[in-house]
């Protein structure tokens, strides 16, 4: 067990090395020069050429790379080029308002993907399973982008019952401001007893947090559909049934507990890769995370924080890919031994 | 064999036709198809779906002129639309081709040889596909520029290790069997062994595969296209359409409401057909259909 733990940490290595020559490359790749966009269109050529050798862009690539690494593993991402403050700190203060959103669109993932699924299963072949099945595809399929957009034109233009965006309402927040504690609105509200940011709070997250979660419910529900349908042919599923076990307990209890193994992994990569759905959504949405801080950033030209991005949305799911695969080979044997 | 292979398509065929989905998702894509082949003759306004404007009838609502109502700069919708599942379609085709012709060649030498090269080669595929493939894309158009061929790239980077891992996949089991012992008896050199003998019998699942991916690929060209890192103004992309009805949205629904409905019914085809595929050919599946 041990030997397969220190395997996959150095393969982690690998693939952490691999992924900053690739954002150097990228980085190095970008049109235009780095000294000139950092100090903007004014800069007088000898202000240039200073900057150049103060970023040490005038020393042979290998170099450069040896710095770029060493700055890296000192947590120093660089300054950001439209703020010129550090890019490291810019992301930590977006961070928690992405966290919400993922957290948020993760439950609602898992509370209604894996009943769906475990249903689907149930009556399998029939009208239900068809209409699920659809529904789940469906899911998987809409572009995000698309769908966010149709809530806001259904849910506050048609009927006027939910905010077209934002984290909360204007007035509220200047009226009943929410005291910091983890920098998750819902949760401090929650415990302030702020209950009215609290339901604004709420009713800001649903649309944004229903849309990123659509395509992990979709995912966890054929999941959950497929491994159940396999437990359910097992022997001891028959056992259970002639035993006496009412259906619910046969399926809720025995056959789910050996299903969750693949939906959990999957639940897990869903979550890893909502870091990407942020972009969207959060822009559609007028959500002030990772996402928008990001798109902004791509937009205005700020390399700096496009390559920290990467690097630190590549590395958690990276981190993430382990532990779920850790978490796999404790619980199944087999896998340690290939 | 060959016979047990064509009753086996004829099998999986009649078994893809049973499934009303995937006959759907089937007819979708044939329609697709004719759309982006012949859209200068199936388009009303062929040349606002190229990029003409006509701002005398700019945002106007669906109408019988105008099936889908007009966008911003006056374009019918209906016809841009119809182009742009011209430039979704073969951007697609063009990144699948890349990814095959990369990454299958690559997964053909790994399974061959076997060793060290296959090590090498599978430890590289293996890295790649560790990183979000999105996000890579992004990083790497957002580095490059905007435009249609360093979409296409960015696209093909994260994409090519699954086929290498699917071909190499193929070729292991495949190099064992009977008829590649035979030509290697003949004398046939490995090159003419790996090229004329096993790669025409990997082609069925990378066909498969890539058809599956299609619709992904249109899913990630239009998520690029959203955020301007894809095919630029005037063409006419379905991402780029809905991002240009953002500023509409609450007034002028239609200009995004319909290319995103073209983006999502797309997907959904290739999804819908790339599940009934998986169906017909998963024997443990195909057992239970002959037992009912």
């Amino acid at each position: 067990m041990l030997r397969y733990v220190l395997k996959r940490l150095i393969w982690l290595l690998v693939v952490l090395f691999g992924l900053c020559v690739v954002t150097f490359t990228l980085s190095r790749v970008v049109p235009g020069d780095p000294a000139a966009a950092y100090l903007g269109p004014r800069a007088r050529p000898e202000q240039v050429e200073l900057v150049r050798k103060q970023l040490g862009l005038d020393r042979p690539l290998y170099i450069q790379f040896a710095y770029y690494l060493r700055d890296l593993s000192r947590g120093n991402f660089g300054e950001s080029l439209r703020t010129h403050r550090p890019v490291l700190q810019g992301i930590l203060d977006h961070l928690p308002a992405s966290l919400e959103l993922m957290f948020a669109a993760i439950t609602i993932a898992l509370l209604f993907g894996i009943p769906l699924g475990v249903l689907s299963a149930k009556k399998e072949n029939r009208f239900v399973d068809h209409f699920i099945r659809l529904f789940s595809v469906a899911n998987v399929s809409v572009p995000s982008f698309w769908l966010g957009m149709i809530f806001q034109i259904i849910f506050f233009r048609w009927l006027g019952i939910l905010p077209i965006g934002g984290r909360i309402d204007t007035v509220t927040a200047l009226l009943h401001p929410i005291e910091k504690i983890t920098g998750f609105n819902i949760i401090d509200a929650a415990l302030t007893g702020n209950w009215e940011a609290f339901w604004s709070v709420s009713s800001h997250l649903v649309l944004p947090a229903i849309t990123l979660g659509a395509y992990s419910t979709g995912l966890i529900a054929r999941m959950t559909r497929s491994t159940m349908l396999e437990v359910l042919r097992e022997d001891y599923i028959t056992t259970a049934r002639s035993l006496g076990l009412s259906e619910f307990e046969i399926h809720f209890v025995h056959a789910l507990k050996n299903a969750i193994g693949p939906t959990l992994t999957a639940a897990g990569l869903c979550f890893a890769s909502m870091l990407t759905g942020t972009f969207f959504i959060e822009l559609i949405f007028f959500w002030p995370g990772l996402g928008s801080y990001t798109i902004n950033a791509i937009f205005l030209n700020d390399y700096p924080v496009i390559m920290a991005v990467t690097i630190l949305m590549a590395l958690f799911y990276v981190v993430v890919n382990l532990f779920v695969d850790l978490l796999l080979a404790i619980a199944d044997p087999r896998i340690r031994v290939q | 064999m060959n016979e047990g292979k064509s009753r086996n398509y004829a099998r999986a065929a009649n078994l893809i036709m049973r499934n009303p989905l995937t006959v759907f998702g089937l007819a979708i894509i044939v329609v697709l198809f004719l759309l982006a082949l012949f859209a200068p003759y199936i388009a009303p306004y062929p040349e606002q779906g190229q990029g003409l404007s006509n701002l005398q009838e700019r945002l106007r609502p669906p109408s019988l002129i105008h099936p889908l109502g007009t966008d911003n700069l006056g374009r019918d919708l209906l016809s841009r639309i119809i182009y742009g599942a011209r430039v979704s379609l073969k951007a697609a085709i063009i990144v699948v081709l890349i990814v095959i012709g990369f990454g299958a060649p690559l997964g053909l030498i790994a399974g061959y040889f076997g060793g060290k090269t296959d090590e090498l080669i599978m430890r590289f595929a293996d890295m790649i596909l560790a990183f979000p493939s999105l996000l890579l894309a992004i990083a790497i158009v957002a580095s490059t520029g905007p435009s249609l061929l360093n979409a296409l790239v960015a696209i093909s980077v994260p994409w090519w290790p699954w086929y290498t891992r699917l071909v190499r996949g193929q070729v292991i089991s495949l190099k064992e069997m009977q008829f590649v012992e035979s030509a290697r008896a003949l004398g046939a050199s490995k090159l003419r062994i790996m090229f004329r003998h096993i790669l025409p019998n990997c082609l069925s699942p990378i066909i498969v595969q890539g058809t599956l991916d299609m619709g992904y690929i249109i899913l990630c060209l239009a998520s690029l296209g959203f955020l301007g890192l894809g095919t630029q103004p005037p063409t006419a992309d379905w991402g780029v359409m809905v991002n240009d009805g953002r500023a509409f949205l609450l007034t002028q629904w239609w200009i995004s409401t319909f290319p995103g409905a073209a983006i999502f019914v797309t997907v959904l085809a290739f999804n819908l057909v790339g599940d009934g595929l998986r169906e017909a050919l998963d024997p443990k599946i195909r057992w239970r259909f002959q037992r009912a």
